[in-house]
């Protein structure tokens, strides 16, 4: 195979992994944005989000295709109540004070991790996915003096990668036109501007930044069920994905939306292309380093504002 | 009528209000006088239920404000302009009324109203709060606490650093409010700007009120404020 069409094998590879994180980052830097509280127990809503996908899938029966819708809307929503919960009952009370918020969402991912451990297991287990054909793609070849298809042999995706995508794009629009023309994205964005003055208009603010922090946790919830049939559900598989969601909110600017998935197609595509032609590991240095620079170069990130 | 009874309020461990009392009625404009961190601006955060009671109480006719929740209190029917405007900054002009006229429920015709008192604000309806000018930036503040329906509107420093044209639009407007039967507590360093509004003038130093004046004695013998703030 030629070098064309690997560079399009790779970069739907990356293209898969960039709509998962662009989901995930975006429900870090939600909450960030609007509370100001750093959710270091992120990646553990979104190894829920995937482990339930395995519980809700395993229990729903009428097969596969069912089973995996079930997960997708019931999933989100459980994961989502259980972090409104847990900014209830304890963020609230440490008043959102930015460093022991840090402390507590710590604590709050060794207590889902090792809850996660004593019931589900150490097993990875996967998903089926409810669909899954293989796709072969075509390439374009330039000879006998004109353009011709063909299709070179292992260059194939499957229909469940490309729906991933698509699925990244659609939550990932509506998240945005919830933000700009919904009545509580209004809400959540005067919160996020003034919280004092939210409050001296009517905002209930503590009921915003609940479900501010439901909807990022829920968010990272989606991304798991959407990743759960290709990655397997694993009790330590937040570990990485929290990594990488900091290294794309941190480029992207805390609490920017567009930078968000400007910085997770980034890191994504980079990610695939990279590990296919040289090595992951050669990926994940290159995403630090670009950490490193945006943070001596451009510390607010690449479409982040100077702290108010 | 709003009313404060002896309140104590302190920020962490240092006490700001000791015992302050003093009460606006329906149609009046009294304005709190006192010299920077005489606590006039914790007064207007501890009316707005943003700073707890110590001790004391914030009634509103028959209602206690210092018991509900920060969030209700404004919904009573108190319209706070803060001291540095504290817009919505990156909302539009519209955005920002949207959210006066959500805190009540407020009927269209409110907004139309109160565009009607700010004209200029029609014509920017759709832009960027931060991109106004600092007089309509003020303009804006107070519009939007307007969209409430105030009963009580609380003023901090409404004309600091503006230009006399819209000092005199703002007098003007809250002039009219009073008219029309709100109570107006008013936060202003500028004495002579005081004068020409203030039903009464409420003297407040460490904390603690020392007087209450009518602003008729004050405008007869301008000695008397002179002795009131040490000055």
């Amino acid at each position: 195979m030629d070098f064309g069409p690997y560079l399009m094998l790779a970069t739907l590879e990356g293209a898969v992994l960039a709509a998962v994180l662009a989901l995930m980052a975006s429900g870090l830097s939600l909450v960030f944005g609007v509370m100001r509280v750093v959710n270091v127990a992120h990646g553990e809503f979104y190894m829920l989000g995937a482990v339930l996908a395995w519980w809700v899938t395993s229990m729903v029966g009428g097969g596969p295709a069912v089973a995996f819708v079930a997960a997708l809307i019931v999933v989100p929503v459980i994961v989502g109540a259980l972090a409104a919960a847990a900014d209830m009952t304890v963020l609230k009370r440490l008043e959102y004070d930015p460093e022991r918020t840090i402390v507590a969402t710590i604590g709050l991912l060794y207590i889902l991790q090792q809850v996660t451990l004593m019931t589900y297991g150490a097993d990875a287990r996967p998903v089926v996915p409810p669909f899954n054909t293989r796709l072969a793609l075509p390439w374009l070849e330039w000879s006998d003096g004109g353009l011709h298809m063909f299709w070179p042999w292992g260059l194939s995706t499957t229909t469940y990668k490309l729906f991933v995508i698509v699925a990244g794009i659609v939550i990932l629009s509506a998240v945005w036109a919830m933000m700009r023309h919904s009545r509580i994205g209004l809400l959540m964005r005067a919160t996020q501007l003034d919280s004092e003055m939210a409050q001296a208009f009517g905002i209930p603010v503590e009921r915003v930044y609940a479900l501010v922090f439901g909807i990022g946790a829920g968010l990272a919830a989606l991304a798991g069920v959407l990743i759960v049939p290709i990655q397997q559900a694993h009790y330590l598989m937040g570990g990485d994905a929290l990594l990488l969601s900091f290294i794309v909110v941190i480029i992207g600017g805390l609490g920017s939306l567009a930078g968000t998935i400007v910085a997770a197609l980034l890191i994504g595509l980079s990610d695939g292309i990279i590990s296919v032609f040289f090595s992951p590991t050669l990926a994940k240095i290159i995403a630090t380093l670009l950490v490193a620079f945006v943070l001596v170069f451009r510390p607010q990130g690449l479409f982040g504002t100077r702290d108010r | 009528m709003l009313e404060l009874r002896n309140i104590d309020v302190a920020y962490g461990r240092a006490q700001i209000l000791r015992n302050l009392s003093f009460a606006v009625k329906p149609g009046e404009i009294v304005c709190l006088l006192g010299r920077n961190g005489a606590g006039k601006t914790t007064t207007m955060k501890a009316i707005m239920g943003q700073l707890p009671l110590l001790d004391g109480q914030i009634t509103l006719d028959d209602v206690v404000l210092n018991t509900l929740p920060a969030h209700e209190v404004p919904r009573q029917g108190i319209g706070y302009i803060p001291q540095g405007r504290r817009l919505f900054s990156e909302l539009t002009v519209a955005q920002n009324l949207e959210i006066g006229m959500l805190t009540r429920k407020s009927p269209p015709e409110v907004l139309e109203r109160v565009l009607t008192l700010f004209p200029r604000l029609r014509e920017r309806m759709h832009q960027r709060a931060e991109t106004l000018s600092g007089g309509e930036q003020q303009m804006l503040a107070t519009a939007r606490a307007l969209c409430l329906r105030p009963r009580v509107l609380l003023l901090d420093e409404p004309t600091e650093g503006l230009q006399p044209s819209m000092v005199e639009a703002i007098r003007q407007v809250v002039v009219q409010m009073r008219a029309e039967g709100v109570a107006v507590l008013l936060v202003e360093q500028k004495v002579d700007a005081v004068l020409s509004v203030a039903d009464r003038v409420v003297f407040i130093e460490n904390g603690a009120n020392l007087k209450t004046l009518d602003a008729e004695e004050l405008r007869a013998d301008p000695q008397v404020l002179r002795r009131a703030l040490g000055v």
